[in-house]
């Protein structure tokens, strides 16, 4: 098994691009990694994407996006796993550098979601869920995510505005990211007026809708160190799945699949939650952020919150999330945001975070939730200093 | 590409409004389809009668242009009336309306459409047929009884109101026009196939893309080649589909609140479609002074827009009284609920 390191990264605005098709903006995060990493011809692409099917009517990405950006040829498939899909492509690629079998390895994330009306999006969103004994039940996405926060808040005894932390730090953030969707502030008075979706979960609880594409170069990390190319390592990658329909979860306030999957990494790394510089966890939804935090072992059961009541959610903060915005206000094209995460980690570790840049930062974690929790997927980045090659642990 | 100009200087010589009588208050539709008391678009939209129509409101507002124009009838040779509520698909309601105020046979009487810039686009040709010496008058109308979707976003603001304009030489004008420019592109943000009772729409994709682009588009390619810039204008009028979306335009085109303020009518009548901007600017013409200059801007879904600057004359203080004015339609008001309107607008299943 080889050490493997993101060597280039790329990635489009997240908006709402009328004029720019699922293709468009998938070879433009591609080109770009490419020319990150000065690399002319990968050997390989996995494309990370979940709706282009039902609402591009377009399958075969992975040939598709391939061929235009110029890549007829190589080796290409599309890797879904709902929401979570950008890091399972990233997994894909990752696992194919780790094992020998390509050197040079293009992982892109792309989603297209603005081009159809609200609703018909929305009922596409359904298919991260149990299709038959939760969607056709009538239950929206939102509303699943609804019943999470409504148990949680009885059983722990929250008010909605306690949540108001973890949206108001991501819009902080992404006040200074340049490819953010909602680069503006809010206030803890807007989250406490803002209007209801689906009971207690409001609009600015929830991530909004919006199309994107981000990328990365893999190549084994002694190329890189060889070539004394900046580089970041996947120190830790480890994908955990659990029942899709909450229902038939032991626990539906327990993200068993964040804990499994974060415990296989934090092993795999040598790590714990207290040596991490920050965590790009997947706030879909407010109730998700504090789930995950719990589920990584940065809180209590139930504890969660607090960590936003009391601002150590903050890039100086001593867990930071979503420095560039998270999926609230960077955005969340769905099959994208695992790529965008890990871009994001990427320019952390490497020192080019620009205004959010987190001082001395040498280890983070990325997490992607597919569904409600059914299928989460953690990478573990670490920067690579070409002198010691890796980084000692006190 | 230049604006336009006609070659013969053409004037607005008399407009006319109509608002029907009944309001609905937008908490009504919230009460019934939300259940909430949340943030409505407006406060309230005007109701056609059960015997109201888009023929039946243009006559009242044709009737009105007249008085203040002061011309004979038989003297226009074209009635041409914008809207989205034709009640024919063949068979014209500007010659309907045009016998019905006296008009004719000597004239033209074609119906337009161009969602709700429909009447501009009249508009548009009634300068061109004037200021081409093929005629002296002529009349163009907007006006529309707007079918609201029930339960759709837009229910809120689909209005009925219009305002007809008899164009003239300028030397007859109450407002003078220095120069008009349409832009029009091929965007698909709102329609209604034939057979469709309510128009369908692209949720978001009828603000950036369409309202803003065209609108901002045509109004600022005006004002540059006019060399005017907000502050040379006094008043401006903008297509209003709701509160939010003139108000943001005019500010990026650098106009005040207060410019925009006296033909803002959305609030209180609703988005009266074809006749948005024309409405509109009958508010103005109803309370501008001489020389003042007024900025017309419409935008129909489709999309495009057409804008305008007039110059008002001496004469608009004499010929403004002669007709009600724009405020008293809208100030003559009668409450009603959703069952009655469900009923005016013929919204309950009969058979």
């Amino acid at each position: 098994m080889r050490d493997v390191s993101i060597i280039g990264i790329g990635q489009t605005p997240v908006g709402e691009h009328w004029d720019r098709s699922l293709r468009d903006l998938g070879a433009e995060a591609m080109l770009a990694a490419m020319e990150n990493a000065h690399l002319e011809r990968p050997e390989a692409l996995y494309v990370g994407n979940m709706l282009s099917g039902q609402l591009s009517h377009q399958e075969n990405l992975g040939a598709l996006l391939a061929d235009y950006a110029g890549l007829r040829g190589i080796e290409a498939v599309k890797v879904e796993a709902s929401c979570a899909s950008g890091a399972a492509a990233f997994r894909m690629g990752y696992m194919a550098v780790a094992g020998g079998m390509h050197d040079m390895v293009l992982v892109c994330g792309a989603e297209k979601m603005t081009d159809t009306l609200g609703e018909r999006t929305t009922s596409a969103l359904v298919a991260a869920a149990d299709a038959t004994y939760e969607g056709e039940q009538g239950v929206s996405f939102v509303a699943l995510n609804a019943l999470l926060m409504q148990r949680y808040m009885y059983e722990f005894g929250y008010k909605r505005e306690d949540f108001g932390g973890f949206a108001i730090n991501a819009h902080h953030n992404a006040v200074h990211n340049p490819y953010a969707m909602f680069p503006k502030e809010i206030s803890a008075k807007a989250f406490a007026r803002a209007k209801m979706i689906a009971e207690p979960v409001s609009l600015l609880d929830s991530s909004g809708i919006g199309d994107g594409a981000a990328a990365v170069v893999l190549a084994p990390t002694e190329f890189a160190l060889r070539h004394g190319l900046p580089a970041v390592r996947v120190a830790g990658s480890a994908v955990a799945t659990d029942a899709v329909a909450i229902h038939d979860r032991d626990d539906p306030l327990f993200l068993m699949a964040a804990y499994l999957s974060s415990q296989r990494a934090y092993a795999q790394a040598g790590v714990g939650p207290g040596s991490l510089d920050f965590f790009e966890l997947h706030d879909a939804f407010t109730i998700m952020a504090a789930l995950s935090l719990e589920a990584c072992g940065f809180a209590e059961r139930g504890q969660g919150v607090r960590l936003a009541m009391e601002d150590e959610i903050s890039l100086s903060g001593k867990i930071p999330i979503c420095t560039m915005g998270g999926l609230k206000a960077r955005g969340h094209p769905v099959g994208a945001t695992g790529m965008y995460q890990i871009v994001e980690a990427t320019l952390q570790l490497l020192g080019i975070a620009g205004e959010n840049q987190l001082p001395d930062c040498r280890v983070g974690m990325t997490q992607n939730i597919g569904g409600s929790g059914a299928n989460i997927i953690t990478h573990i980045l670490e920067r690579v200093t070409p002198l010691s090659g890796g980084i000692e642990w006190s | 590409m230049t604006i336009m100009k006609p070659i013969r200087e053409v004037g607005i010589l008399g407009h006319g409004a109509y608002v029907p009588r009944f309001r609905l208050p937008a908490r009504e539709i919230s009460r019934v389809w939300s259940g909430d008391n949340e943030e409505t678009p407006i406060e309230e939209k005007s109701v056609p009668g059960m015997d109201e129509d888009t023929v039946t409101m243009s006559i009242e507002a044709a009737r009105n242009a007249l008085r203040r124009a002061d011309i004979a009838p038989f003297d226009l040779r074209a009635v041409w009336v914008g809207s989205e509520s034709h009640p024919y698909a063949v068979k014209p309601t500007s010659s309907i309306v045009a016998e019905a105020i006296g008009v004719g046979p000597n004239t033209q009487a074609a119906d337009w459409e161009f969602a709700c810039k429909a009447g501009t686009e009249a508009m548009q040709a009634a300068i061109a047929l004037v200021g081409s010496e093929m005629a002296r008058y002529a009349m163009a109308i907007g006006m529309d009884t707007a079918q609201g979707r029930p339960g759709d976003a837009l229910e809120y603001t689909a209005g009925a109101g219009g305002a007809a304009f008899v164009l003239g030489p300028a030397e007859e004008g109450i407002a003078v026009l220095e120069g008009s420019y349409s832009f029009v592109t091929d965007t698909p943000d709102f329609w209604r196939r034939p057979m469709q009772h309510y128009p369908q729409h692209g949720g978001r994709f009828t603000g950036e893309p369409a309202y803003f682009r065209h609108s901002l588009a045509a109004a600022q390619y005006l004002m540059e080649s006019l060399g005017y810039t907000a502050q040379d204008f006094d008043w401006a009028v903008l297509h209003q589909p709701n509160m939010r979306f003139p108000t943001r335009a005019a500010a990026e085109l650098g106009f005040s609140q207060e410019q925009i303020a006296p033909g803002l009518l959305v609030n209180k009548i609703g988005n009266t479609y074809a006749g948005s901007s024309m409405i509109g600017l009958s508010a103005i013409l109803d309370i501008a002074q001489p020389g003042q200059r007024v900025l017309q801007v419409s935008f129909g879904s489709g999309a495009g827009s057409d804008a305008f600057s007039w110059v008002m004359t001496g004469r608009i203080q004499e010929r403004r009284n002669l007709a009600p004015k724009t405020q008293d339609y809208i100030a003559r008001r009668q409450e009603i609920d959703y069952a009655t309107y469900a009923r005016y607008r013929g919204k309950i299943q009969m058979h």
